[in-house]
Parts: structure tokens; C-alpha cells; sequence
């Protein structure tokens, strides 16, 4: 399957299961309100333009904001992440050359740790960016903070799971520099 | 010139970031522009689209779900041929109840709420502020601010968007909701809100602390609104919040409405809504 056609069928695929299923499940509890869907963003490939990035970014958080009526709210948070993005990748890549050996981020590409730590930081500003936003609206900062810290956590034992089920299988792709 | 060249140089150079900040704004635009009473254009065209994909989810989703519909479905029956004339019979004496024929609704002069039957095709139940969409749009009658219960009786929400197919409903989960309710036994009214924080429960306020409430009360409609038609279940109460620096209660109300498996519900039309309106209207501009 194509680069491309991988990423359409992701997008979809993301947008599917945040909408009729985390949406969906009854309230866990009142601090936690999980999601998904951001993973697309943090698998886009190590190449693609910035700009690029932040405007299928937008796209995603838009998608969503279209099933939830909140527009503008997680495309917000999306082209945030998706602007922060580059600069993490560029701290945490450890050997040299893994932009141009490697696809996408991943657990292979990146090394354990240095993978979930940018998921982590990702996911954590994300959540905070977007229950901040409607903290705006409705009060209760504390509240709101604590929200995203519990929210964070179940939203990343979340992509650990997606990550342990859906393996990528990532090519090793030498002398392309 | 020199000017003009240095400010293309530094458009060149932090483009990235202006388009980073071009895209926020935009988000921020919509988000902060599309409210209750504001409707963005684009809502209607992003209404139709998702509520197609959103019909044919529901197609498969409704199968799983079709012993609990039919069972409500089957109490909501129940409870209409309860209220049969024919099950009532008053012994022939002179307590027979006579209708005046005057205000007989021969001629739908005296209607005052229209229900109108529509599909769910999409509700939320754990956001901050829940929607449901309806399969049924302004083509098919509906127009904003109309009331909306489910199959047995119970407040949902109201119309707050249409498209030409599809509408989109404030649930009773909303934080923007106010809903004028009622304890059934005392009569006191009182507001009914949603703070987004705990799912699932909705506030009674304004409550004066000289009522009398018990745990499991009913809270039904006021009928002051437009929209709701007196009487109608809104929830039963959960616990009551003393706040002793205030006059009135706050009353925790579990809702009547199952949120989490809607499948129909009704609209309510309320007929006679105009000339109450105008009256009022009226009054103010003098």
C-alpha cells in the first residue's frame, strides 16, 4: 500500500473510532474523556513540509468539529501539536540520519524511550490546550488541569494498546541521504 | 524599496509561523463565533455530510439495540392506552363529565403542541457540551428553539440547528441548557443546568429552601418556556447541596431520558407560539 493511500485510510480510520466509539462508551469518569484521533499527526511522515503538516492538521481537527459541532476547538489543539511537532523531533532523534533512513516516527525508528516521550509531551499538550479552551468557556482551572493530567494518562495507555496491536512494520532504507 | 524588501525577506523567513498563527486564528474565529444563536454557514453544508455517514452507522448500531427500543417502545404504548377514554367509565348519574364541543379540536383551531416523529442518527453523552442529530430537517418542519422528548415523555433538549435533512439538537448535556423545571410534588420552580464536570448529572437551582424535598422526587417541566408543553418528566432527584451562605437550594437531578441509547424521539411544535411572543413584544416597545 502507498504512503499515501496508508495515511487517507489512517485519517478515516481515526476519525471512525474517536467519533462512534470513544465518543460513544459512557462516561468512564468525570475527570476522563480519552482520545485518539491526534495519533494521526504524530505519525506523519519525518519529511513532510511544515505547513503541510499544520494544514492536515487542521483538516483532522476540523473532520472532528464537524461530528462533535465544536468548531474550531480540536482543530485548535491539532495544528498546535502539529506546529510543536518538529521542533520535538529534532531534540529527541538520538542517531544521526533517522529522518532519512526511516518513514514516520515510530517505536523502531525512534528507540523506546525517546518515542514516548513524544507522545507523552504530545498528548499532554494537546489534552491541556483543548480542555483549557473550554475551560474559557466554563471556569474551573483546577478542574481543567487535573481533567487533562487523568485524560492524558488513559489517552496514552490507549496508544501503547493501538501500538502493541497494529504493528507498523517500518523498511530500513539506506543510502538515501 | 528597501523597506519593502526587508519586509518580504522576514514574510519569507517566518511564513511558517504566520501561517501557524493564520491557522489558530481561524480556529479561534469559529471557535468563539459559533454559539447558540449564531449559526456559522458552514454548519449547515458539514450538518448534512456528517449526518449521512452518520445514518449509515446508526443502520448497523440499531440492530444492536432494537430489544431496548422495543421495550421502550412497548412502555410508551402502555401508557397511552392507559389513558384510553374507554378505560375510564364513570357510573351513569349526573357526575358524567361533558366536553363542551366549542373547544372540541375538530378544526385544529384550539392544537396547541404538534409532536413529529424523528430518527436519532448521532448523540454524544461524555463531551463538555453533547448534541444529538436528528434524521429529520427544515424540509420535514422543524425550525430552531422547538422542544424535543423522547418516546417516553422525558425532555431531551432543544432544536438548535437545521439543515435541509438533518437537525441538530442542544441535549439537556449541554453547558449553554436552561430548562425551567418543577418539583411535581411542591410545585416549586426552579432552573435546570449542566456544568459539564460530572456526566450525566443535571442542577435544579433556585429552589427556596422552605420546600420540602425528598430523595427520588420528580422534576418535571414548568410549562413557562415555549417549547415544553407543562408536566413533562425532566429527571428525579439525585441528592440536594446545602449551601448555607445561600437562600436556595441546589439539587443534584439525575435525568428521566436514557441518553446513552436514544433511538427516536419527538419534536414538540408548539403552535400558538406567535401570539404570546407578539403580545410581549408589544408590551416591551411601550
Amino acid at each position: 500500500m502507498s504512503n499515501l493511500v496508508k495515511n487517507i485510510v489512517r485519517f478515516c480510520l481515526l476519525i471512525l473510532a474517536q467519533v462512534y466509539i470513544l465518543n460513544q462508551v459512557p462516561p468512564l469518569h468525570r475527570l476522563v474523556t480519552p482520545y485518539i484521533y491526534f495519533i494521526f499527526i504524530l505519525w506523519l511522515p519525518f519529511k513532510m513540509g511544515r505547513r503541510t503538516q499544520m494544514l492536515l492538521a487542521f483538516a483532522l481537527g476540523f473532520t472532528l468539529d464537524c461530528f462533535t459541532n465544536t468548531y474550531g476547538l480540536h482543530a485548535a489543539a491539532c495544528v498546535l501539536i502539529a506546529y510543536i511537532r518538529p521542533f520535538l523531533i529534532n531534540v529527541l532523534i538520538s542517531q544521526e540520519g533517522t529522518e532519512s533512513n526511516y518513514y514516520e516516527p515510530s517505536i523502531q525508528s525512534m528507540g523506546f524511550t525517546p518515542y514516548l516521550t513524544y507522545v507523552t509531551i504530545l498528548t499532554f499538550i494537546h489534552h491541556t490546550f483543548l480542555f483549557f479552551l473550554q475551560a474559557l468557556q466554563t471556569g474551573g482551572y483546577f478542574y481543567f488541569l487535573l481533567k487533562s493530567l487523568t485524560s492524558t494518562a488513559i489517552s496514552l495507555l490507549l496508544i501503547l494498546l493501538i501500538e502493541l496491536l497494529f504493528v507498523r512494520k517500518q523498511r530500513f532504507r539506506t543510502n538515501t541521504i | 524599496m528597501k523597506t519593502m524588501r526587508n519586509i518580504l525577506l522576514f514574510i519569507r523567513i517566518y511564513f511558517t509561523f504566520i501561517f501557524f498563527l493564520f491557522l489558530m486564528g481561524l480556529s479561534f474565529y469559529m471557535l468563539f463565533s459559533y454559539n447558540k444563536y449564531h449559526h456559522a454557514a458552514y454548519s449547515r453544508v458539514a450538518g448534512e455530510i456528517t449526518g449521512n455517514i452518520s445514518k449509515k452507522y446508526n443502520g448497523i448500531e440499531y440492530y444492536f439495540q432494537l430489544k431496548r427500543t422495543n421495550d421502550s417502545l412497548v412502555k410508551a404504548n402502555a401508557a397511552l392506552y392507559n389513558k384510553l377514554k374507554q378505560d375510564y367509565e364513570i357510573p351513569d348519574t349526573a357526575n358524567k363529565m361533558i366536553i363542551d364541543t366549542l373547544t372540541l379540536d375538530s378544526i385544529q383551531q384550539q392544537r396547541k403542541y404538534l409532536y413529529m416523529p424523528a430518527k436519532v442518527v448521532y448523540n454524544s453523552v461524555n463531551l463538555l457540551n453533547n448534541y444529538v442529530e436528528l434524521h429529520r430537517g427544515g424540509q420535514q418542519g422543524i425550525t430552531p428553539d422547538m422542544g424535543v422528548i423522547d418516546v417516553n415523555n422525558s425532555v431531551v433538549g432543544t432544536v438548535v440547528d437545521v439543515s435541509n435533512n438533518y437537525a441538530v439538537v442542544m441535549s439537556l448535556l449541554h453547558e449553554q441548557s436552561n430548562l425551567s423545571a418543577r418539583l411535581k410534588k411542591g410545585g416549586e420552580t426552579g432552573i435546570v443546568t449542566y456544568d459539564g464536570k460530572t456526566p450525566g448529572i443535571l442542577y435544579l437551582k433556585d429552589i427556596s429552601k422552605l420546600a420540602k424535598i425528598h430523595q427520588g422526587d420528580t422534576v418535571v417541566t414548568s410549562g413557562f418556556s415555549d417549547k415544553f408543553p407543562r408536566g413533562l418528566l425532566v429527571g428525579y432527584v439525585k441528592d440536594i447541596l446545602n449551601d448555607k451562605s445561600s437562600s436556595t437550594y441546589t439539587i443534584r437531578v439525575n435525568p428521566a431520558a436514557n441518553f446513552e441509547n436514544l433511538q427516536y424521539v419527538y419534536i414538540i411544535n408548539n403552535l400558538q407560539k406567535e401570539e404570546p411572543a407578539q403580545l410581549l413584544k408589544k408590551v416591551k416597545s411601550k
